[in-house]
């Protein structure tokens, strides 16, 4: 199971828990995973999400691997200049 | 200053070779946008709403079209119906709908045999327009009362009830942030704004596009991203991708707001509808900053929580940015991440409002959004400092953000070298000259996340044994030149036998654009992987002809030699003599690098700044100017300094005058150089540069970009530098003269 950190303005559609944990082995499978235990989400993946997996910033990387140790965190979709 | 355990002693990385496009840029022969002119080519002019707000009822072009050398004039109407999400923003920022949204808006264009006769039929193209009411400012527009710029353009995190121009919210932190507040022995609060500025590039938007009736066309154009061109305007004309080949010209700067189409759709409309003729548009600087994407304008309320001694308790941001007339364009997600990014600090809240008003489509600028944050809360910071009388350097060692630390947006950090700048910053001179009267001196952090991004590279051997590299992405800051390094140092050739070329859309897989400071962190580490391809090849070719295992094969110095005596004895095999007889061992040898990237290194910096500042007129001066900043590992060094000096020239700019000026109609006031005021070289002192290397992990050489950060400290740096020399803290950019003095004047009555 991977452990993901939530940005606190979701709180409202994962039952006020900031932290869910789903089953998954990539970020493709947990966003997928995410959406199907909480169809609240799926706009705001929708619009792009920006993970970030043990420190490291990964966007648009669904093949990006996540495991039980991993300290995965989303956030909104980051553009840069 | 290298600090790493990566491998050292390089003999190509580090060093200052010649620039590859110096000779043709000093000659006048490189070829910018404008520079492109083919056989009976068509010469464009758009017609551009007068009006911040508009219906549009009736748009008259006969007396255009019966002008001699006219010969296409479009509109919206002869772009596709249909679009949705982004794809229907660009058509609608191409060329407007029923209602134009700000002033400078196309609204319909032109194309004629020669450009005289193409801006004398767009001034005969009548358009009647009902004139609308419009908003400019942030705060006005954030109005439950606010004229509204586009209807239902809230999105699903909007909450029913909300003011009607904001389009989306957000929020988000870590810890109990009340708790920390209660526990501090300050607390202060404060709002801070910075007006929109644009990002100022030397060179205007200009391509020339050809598109048949077959729906197959062609686009020269000045770009950071051609990829980009192709499925946007494919998207907004309702072609195929792939019928689109676009080349990319040499770029005069883009700073972010070349990462996105403005005018070319336009370009590639006229000439379907004039046959297939190729039509060349060049924008004015007029048009340019008039219609292309300056950065967002904010209005942003920051709270820390503070201890005598300088520990930071707990911190909260609201920031409101607007972006534009169009949904998508406000950076506040990205300023809100920024916010605190420098700081452990253990309870954080951040929450922020995108905002629509009567502007231009806003872009990506430099760290976009991160500048602004960078003003607020380093702004706060210093004030705090001066409160409790505590050493602003000091303080962001106390409570800098180090490997390990939480970040302010969630995660851990990795390796990163935000102390390692303060601890330059406070070793050099510049922060132990002595100021005189009317001196003060400011001190400053800033963050950019940077970014990897899709990538593809290829490598090719030539016969002789030199090396050409195909990229996908334009050179705007020194890309060929460190990519031709780390190129030569992967092979062990000189540096002089690598070619590296930005090449069309047809040649490679899907490059992003250079942004995120990603260009020679993304393509170097996918050149890496390509040319270890070709390595792997020459060594399995020499091999072949020693009659040994490929394994027993390494590569040094640009040659292939036995791995060991076991291996047997052979003299190494050159790349050159490799490549000599390449077509007979087994054809061709090329590699070739396809990725989505990550492991881009967090980037951090530390600018010093001191001004003085005449309190007669209220003038700042910049004295001298310290830009400290990771780099992870400098390629180019000289490339590196020249973007931290690019990147302090633009902030010193927003910082002291550089803004969007309006009239009450909505219009932009200050079009044109004269009056929208970038800093010239006689503005500026050198700006001295001090390079810190703390490897990223991420990156083979241990490369971090360098091109965003730079532009995030000077705001906040310079306006604390001018409080200091004052005593009047001024919350609201540019600090130009008559602010200054006004603030002066009023410090003084108390």
């Amino acid at each position: 199971m991977v452990e993901v950190n939530l940005w606190s303005g979701l709180r409202r559609f994962t039952d006020g828990a900031q932290v869910v944990t789903v089953e998954a082995s990539t970020v493709g499978e947990m966003l997928d995973a995410l959406v199907k235990a909480h169809p609240g989400l799926e706009p705001f993946f929708a619009d792009g999400v920006t993970v970030a997996i043990d420190g490291e910033v990964v966007t648009a990387q669904n093949d990006a691997p996540v495991t039980a140790e991993s300290e995965v965190f989303l956030m909104q979709r980051l553009k840069g200049g | 200053m290298p600090k790493d355990e990566l491998k050292a002693g390089y003999k190509l990385i580090g060093t200052r070779p010649n620039r590859p496009d110096g000779l043709d840029k000093v000659t006048g022969r490189a070829r910018y946008g404008a520079d492109f002119s083919v056989p009976n080519m068509l010469w464009a002019a758009v017609v551009r709403s007068p009006h911040a707000h508009a219906k549009i009822l009736k748009i008259d072009a006969s007396k255009a079209l019966a002008l001699p050398g006219v010969k296409a004039v479009v509109t919206r109407a002869d772009l596709p119906t249909g679009l949705s999400g982004e794809d229907l923003n660009l058509q609608d920022n191409t060329l407007a709908g029923d209602v134009a949204l700000y002033d400078g808006h196309a609204v319909a264009a032109v194309a004629a045999t020669s450009a005289l006769i193409a801006q004398d039929a767009a001034r005969l193209i009548e358009v009647e327009y009902e004139v609308l009411p419009h908003v400019i400012d942030v705060d006005d527009a954030m109005r439950m009362d606010a004229p509204v710029v586009q209807e239902g353009a809230a999105d699903h995190t909007v909450p029913e009830g909300s003011p009607p121009n904001v389009a989306r919210c957000l929020d988000f932190g870590h810890g109990d942030v009340e708790a920390g507040f209660a526990e501090a022995d300050l607390v202060m609060e404060n709002t801070y704004r910075t007006e929109a500025t644009h990002q100022g590039y030397i060179e205007p938007h200009a391509c020339v596009g050809q598109l048949g009736e077959d729906g197959k066309g062609e686009m020269w154009v000045c770009t950071q991203g051609h990829w980009y061109i192709r499925r946007m305007s494919a998207a907004v004309l309702g072609i195929e991708a792939a019928q689109l080949r676009v080349t990319p010209s040499e770029i005069g700067g883009g700073f972010g707001g070349k990462t996105t189409i403005f005018s070319e759709p336009i370009a590639l409309a006229l000439s379907r509808k004039a046959g297939g003729r190729p039509v060349k548009l060049v924008m004015s600087r007029a048009e340019v900053l008039r219609a292309t994407g300056p950065t967002a304008s904010a209005s942003m309320d920051v709270k820390i929580g503070m201890k005598k001694d300088g520990t930071m308790t707990a911190a909260s941001a609201v920031f409101r940015m607007q972006g534009g007339a169009f949904v998508g364009m406000s950076p506040v997600g990205e300023a809100l991440s920024c916010a605190f990014a420098c700081y452990n600090i253990p309870a954080i809240h951040h929450e922020g409002y995108e905002v629509l008003a009567n502007r231009p489509k806003a872009a990506a600028y430099r760290a976009p959004g991160s500048p602004m944050a960078a003003f607020a809360v380093e702004s706060l910071v210093d004030e705090m400092c001066r409160a409790l009388g505590l050493d602003p350097i000091e303080v962001r060692l106390k409570n800098g953000a180090r490997e390990g630390t939480k970040a302010s947006y969630g995660p851990k950090y990795k390796q990163i070298g935000l102390v390692e700048t303060l601890e330059a910053a406070r070793a050099h001179p510049n922060y132990q000259v002595k100021l005189g009267p009317n001196q003060g001196r400011g001190v400053a952090s800033g963050f950019w996340f940077n970014h990897g991004g899709e990538t593809s590279v290829s490598v090719a051997l030539g016969e002789d044994g030199t090396v050409t590299v195909s990229i996908g992405t334009p050179d705007i800051g020194g890309l060929r030149a460190s990519v031709g390094l780390m190129t030569a140092e992967t092979y062990g050739i000189p540096y002089e036998d690598v070619r590296v070329n930005v090449v069309e859309t047809g040649a490679l897989g899907v490059n992003e654009p250079t942004h995120g400071s990603r260009a020679t962190f993304a393509n170097g580490k996918a050149l890496v992987e390509a040319a270890n391809q070709t390595i792997k090849e020459m060594c399995k070719r020499a091999a072949k002809k020693w009659g040994i295992e490929p394994e027993a094969v390494e590569w040094a110095d640009g040659a292939a030699r036995p791995a060991g005596d076991n291996a047997g004895k052979f003299p190494p095999m050159t790349i050159g003599e490799i490549a000599a007889g390449m077509g007979a061992s087994g054809g061709p040898i090329a590699g070739h690098h396809e990725v989505t990237m990550g492991g881009a290194g967090a980037s951090f910096g530390t600018h010093v700044v001191d001004v003085e500042v005449d309190p007669e007129t209220g003038r700042t001066t910049i004295l001298r100017y310290l830009v400290v900043q990771d780099a992870g590992r400098a390629i180019h060094p000289a490339y590196v300094e020249g973007q931290y000096q690019g990147g302090a020239a633009q902030g010193i700019g927003w910082a002291l005058n550089e803004e969007y000026v309006y009239g009450k109609d909505g219009r932009l006031q200050n079009p044109v150089f004269l009056d929208y005021r970038v800093p010239v070289a006689s503005d500026l002192p050198m700006i001295d540069t001090v390079i810190v290397e703390v490897p990223n992990p991420g990156h083979p050489y241990g490369v971090r970009g360098v091109g965003e950060t730079g532009i995030t400290p000077p705001l906040p740096a310079v306006a604390n530098a001018v409080a200091a020399a004052t005593g009047a803290r001024i919350r609201h950019l540019p600090l130009s003269p008559p602010k200054v003095l006004a603030a002066m004047k009023a410090s003084r009555d108390g």
